[in-house]
């Protein structure tokens, strides 16, 4: 008996052991970030050229206190206060914060496109219930964050943080009060110094514009929404880095600018891109029409297209008739040679996939509960932006032209899918079976091929040095939808050169908006 | 002249590959199993084949079915073989091959070599109590992927690819022709690497590596047990430790709560005019579960003994006639 309890104790010492010897903590790779150190100021950013804004001025921000003032001296005794007594926890948020405002509430967006992209489950009568932005908390929650409605989300948010701070970077260039660690040397400061002065506080401004959007946006997920944003807030506070008048006139003036481009989401088409029953058939109908097999749903139950409008939606590069005019010609028609050949090519995929085939499927996929391949590119873009030391109004703009690019892209595209309403692969030929799953609309042209053509064209030019790096992902990430079974090649192939086409309005936005490479 | 492997090596092969759906928990789990040891330098070796299969899966804790999936299956077949060191020591292996299908929708089923599992199993103590024996066992594995398969494709992939290292207690009582034995074991699992660079669980990871809980899982067994036939019941269970639920109408995740319930049966008998071949088989059913498929496997095998010394008993312990 004794040996038995020495038996026993031994297992139970080593079970309880072999855990906790085991660490499998796991990092993310911007989770360790050093603080954002711009290389310059940009101090002339208030001359840039905004998206929306009919000028750097048009949002008004009061003249700040003077730092002799009391109002002022109570507000560094505010700092100081804080600073005497740091948590760790404290100390861990004014670390997070301080890798740079606009990444991390990109990041934070990727997130909630990933939490909600996911396809409502059907009705018991085989039809499926719509996300109702008016009762976002209900299932199905809202809003199915597909790839066109990321797409549309990232750039609002993106625009609008970029406007507020070319007004931002107009009113501190103007007003000229200096950070609190210039004006009381006692206050201590927790992240890099700048000359950048620091009224209105741009941290703050891109806090207004993200909440402000993300009401509209992300209805549903406030709770979280406000958590950040206090936190934010409050480690510049911590940090010394701003005092609350700087903090207040920056959250304002983000909400203002914000407030101009909510009003143009509301009217820019995207609320009705899903249809209704009757434009469903119509899709259907047209194509038969033309002689053409038309698209249909390969979900059982069959799911309607997912927004079949959303190439009506308003752009940001370019008129809606340029849109239109960018759409490409035809596809191979669906009883020709040249597409039963392309079916064919795709079965051989899949039928003989590689492992390294399969890597690429699955790093690409960005399907249902992802932040989508325009989440995807703003990862890839925000990667790179770390090492370049931008300022944060730098970030903004070159955020927003990728965004910006990723959802005019996907009007673009959607408008192409809709238009020719092209069945997938799996359709023509049912032996196909995917590596990932397939996306519920029309195959020409792919997506991800349109939206890798536009950022890496984008990217590209704001990062020249990695341009054959853009080119070779953007070439694999739309190979990637042939491998996977989902995409014939002409959709890949042309959907690259669509998507080129529109990061290259970017490109020449970028050449003269004001802000130089 | 009984072979040992079988119960166990399958208990814990189907348990782990084939029966749990979306939950392939990798193998180290039910490690060997019964109260039954080889003999010094003998080696039983065989091939086992099992098919697995369900329709009905719980997304968290509510229980579905999937019509763009129909019945996903699972065929696994392994080669395991169990070698006597000792009378009290033994070393187990198994490598199995897996495949996946799914009857509806469109995707794509997988197939390839999954993990080799290596165990090592001891029994320090075989004593009489009461009328009956009573034998204690420490088993110890340890699993890793043996080909690159990707984990990240549930429910269709053929595995988790975690490495695990597992730690059984076991004990034995045979009274008579009839015997309970009962078993809990901890399975540390390593983190695995996807082929996504970012995933979301209950929140945003910005990385490949996917934290995977460690899991823990009881089993109870009772039959009968005599001369070359070995009958029992089982009931089982797998808990992991962490993790979390599928979301509602989400793709499963490596990572997430995979528990499981199930109960079957498993039969053993020594072919007597063929010495030293013994055939099992058996069956098993998922009564519940979370994050996994409610799964109903059944499998047989062949298994030789190869005996490396003079002629001797084959199987020791507990005291079999």
């Amino acid at each position: 008996m004794k040996k038995l309890l020495f038996v026993t104790t031994t297992i139970v010492a080593v079970a309880i052991a072999l855990p906790i010897a085991c660490s499998k903590d796991v990092k993310g790779r911007t989770d360790d970030l050093p603080a954002l150190q711009p290389a310059k100021t940009d101090i002339e950013g208030g001359t840039w050229k905004p998206v929306l804004l009919a000028a750097a001025n048009e949002f008004s921000v009061p003249v700040p206190s003077a730092t002799t003032t009391p109002d002022y001296i109570a507000q560094i005794n505010e700092i100081k206060t804080w600073q005497a007594d740091l948590t760790s926890d404290e100390k861990a948020i004014v670390k997070y914060w301080s890798a740079g405002a606009i990444l991390r509430w990109n990041e934070i967006l990727r997130e909630l496109v990933a939490k909600h992209n996911l396809p409502p489950y059907q009705n018991a009568d085989g039809t499926y219930p719509a996300p109702n932005a008016n009762n976002p908390l209900a299932y199905p929650f809202f809003p199915f964050a597909n790839p066109p409605y990321a797409a549309r989300a990232y750039a609002y948010v993106s625009a609008a943080q970029y406007d507020a701070l070319v007004a931002a970077w107009h009113y501190k260039k103007l007003y000229n009060r200096q950070a609190p660690y210039k004006v009381d040397a006692t206050v201590q400061v927790l992240v890099p110094q700048t000359d950048l002065p620091s009224y209105p506080s741009e941290d703050a401004v891109v806090v207004g514009a993200a909440v402000e959007m993300l009401k509209l946006l992300f209805p549903g997920d406030q709770d979280f929404i406000q958590g950040k944003a206090e936190e934010h807030k409050r480690a510049r506070l911590i940090a010394g880095a701003n005092v609350r008048s700087d903090i207040e006139a920056g959250e304002a003036l983000g909400k203002a600018v914000a407030q101009k481009f909510v009003t143009r989401a509301r009217g820019d088409r995207a609320g009705t891109a899903g249809g209704n029953a009757t434009l469903w058939k119509k899709l259907e109908t047209d194509c038969e029409a033309r002689g053409e097999k038309p698209w249909y749903s390969l979900e059982t139950p069959k799911r309607p297209p997912m927004l079949p409008v959303f190439g009506v939606v308003k752009p940001f590069l370019f008129d809606s008739l340029t849109a239109v005019s960018l759409r490409p010609g035809p596809p191979p028609l669906t009883g020709s040679e040249k597409m039963k050949h392309e079916t064919n090519e795709i079965y051989e995929y899949v039928n003989n996939p590689t492992r390294e085939r399969l890597r690429i499927v699955h790093f690409w996929a960005d399907g249902a509960g992802t932040y989508t391949p325009p989440g995807h590119w703003d990862a890839i873009a925000a990667e790179d932006f770390i090492t370049k030391n931008y300022s944060e109004i730098r970030w903004a703009r070159n955020m927003a032209l990728l965004n910006m690019s990723l959802m005019d892209a996907a009007i673009v595209c959607w408008d192409t899918k809709y238009y020719y309403f092209n069945p997938r692969p799996t359709q023509l030929d049912p032996k196909i079976k995917t590596l990932t799953g397939i996306p519920n609309f029309p195959a020409y042209i792919s997506g991800h091929s349109t939206f890798s053509g536009a950022a890496a064209a984008i990217l590209s030019h704001l990062v020249p040095e990695r341009a054959s790096a853009y080119q070779a992902m953007a070439s694999e990430a739309s190979m990637s939808r042939m491998y996977g079974g989902i995409h014939y090649r002409a959709d890949c192939e042309v959907g690259l050169e669509v998507g080129k086409k529109i990061g290259n309005y970017a490109a020449e936005r970028a050449k003269t908006d004001g802000a130089g490479n | 002249m009984k072979c040992t492997i079988p119960n166990q090596l399958i208990q814990r092969i189907l348990f782990a590959v084939c029966c749990l759906v979306l939950l392939r928990e990798q193998a180290a789990a039910q490690t060997e199993i019964d109260g039954i040891m080889m003999a010094k330098n003998k080696f039983c070796l065989g091939p086992v084949y099992s098919y697995s299969s369900w329709t009905d899966y719980w997304e968290g804790k509510m229980k579905r079915d999937n019509e763009n999936l129909g019945r996903v299956s699972t065929q696994m077949a392994a080669i395991m073989g169990n070698y006597g060191i000792t009378d009290k020591l033994n070393v187990l292996f198994s490598l199995p091959y897996v495949s996946t299908k799914a009857s509806a929708g469109t995707l794509h089923g997988m197939n390839g070599i999954q993990d080799f599992s290596l165990w090592v199993k001891w029994m320090p103590i075989e004593q009489k109590i009461g009328k009956g024996d009573f034998s204690a066992y420490a088993i110890g594995g340890y699993s890793l992927p043996a080909s690159n398969y990707a984990a990240d494709f549930l429910p269709l992939s053929i595995g988790l690819r975690s490495r695990n290292l597992s730690l059984r207690a076991m004990a034995d009582y045979q009274l008579g022709w009839f015997y309970v034995t009962g078993s809990a074991t901890y399975v540390v699992r390593s983190n695995i690497s996807i082929d996504r660079s970012a995933y979301y669980t209950t929140e945003m990871h910005y990385t490949n590596k996917v934290d995977m809980p460690d899991a823990a899982s009881f089993n109870f067994r009772t039959g009968y047990r005599q001369g070359n036939l070995v009958a029992e019941a089982i009931i089982d269970n797998w808990t992991t430790l962490g993790g979390f639920d599928i979301t509602r109408n989400n793709m499963p995740f490596p990572s997430n709560k995979m528990n499981a319930t199930r109960v079957g049966a498993n039969v053993k008998y020594e072919i007597a005019q063929l010495r030293g071949l013994s055939l099992i088989g058996g069956g098993n059913y998922t009564i519940a579960g979370r994050n996994m498929g409610q799964a109903t496997t059944v499998y047989g095998g062949i298994f030789y003994i190869l005996d490396f010394a003079a002629s001797r008993k084959t199987t020791t312990s507990p005291k079999k006639n």
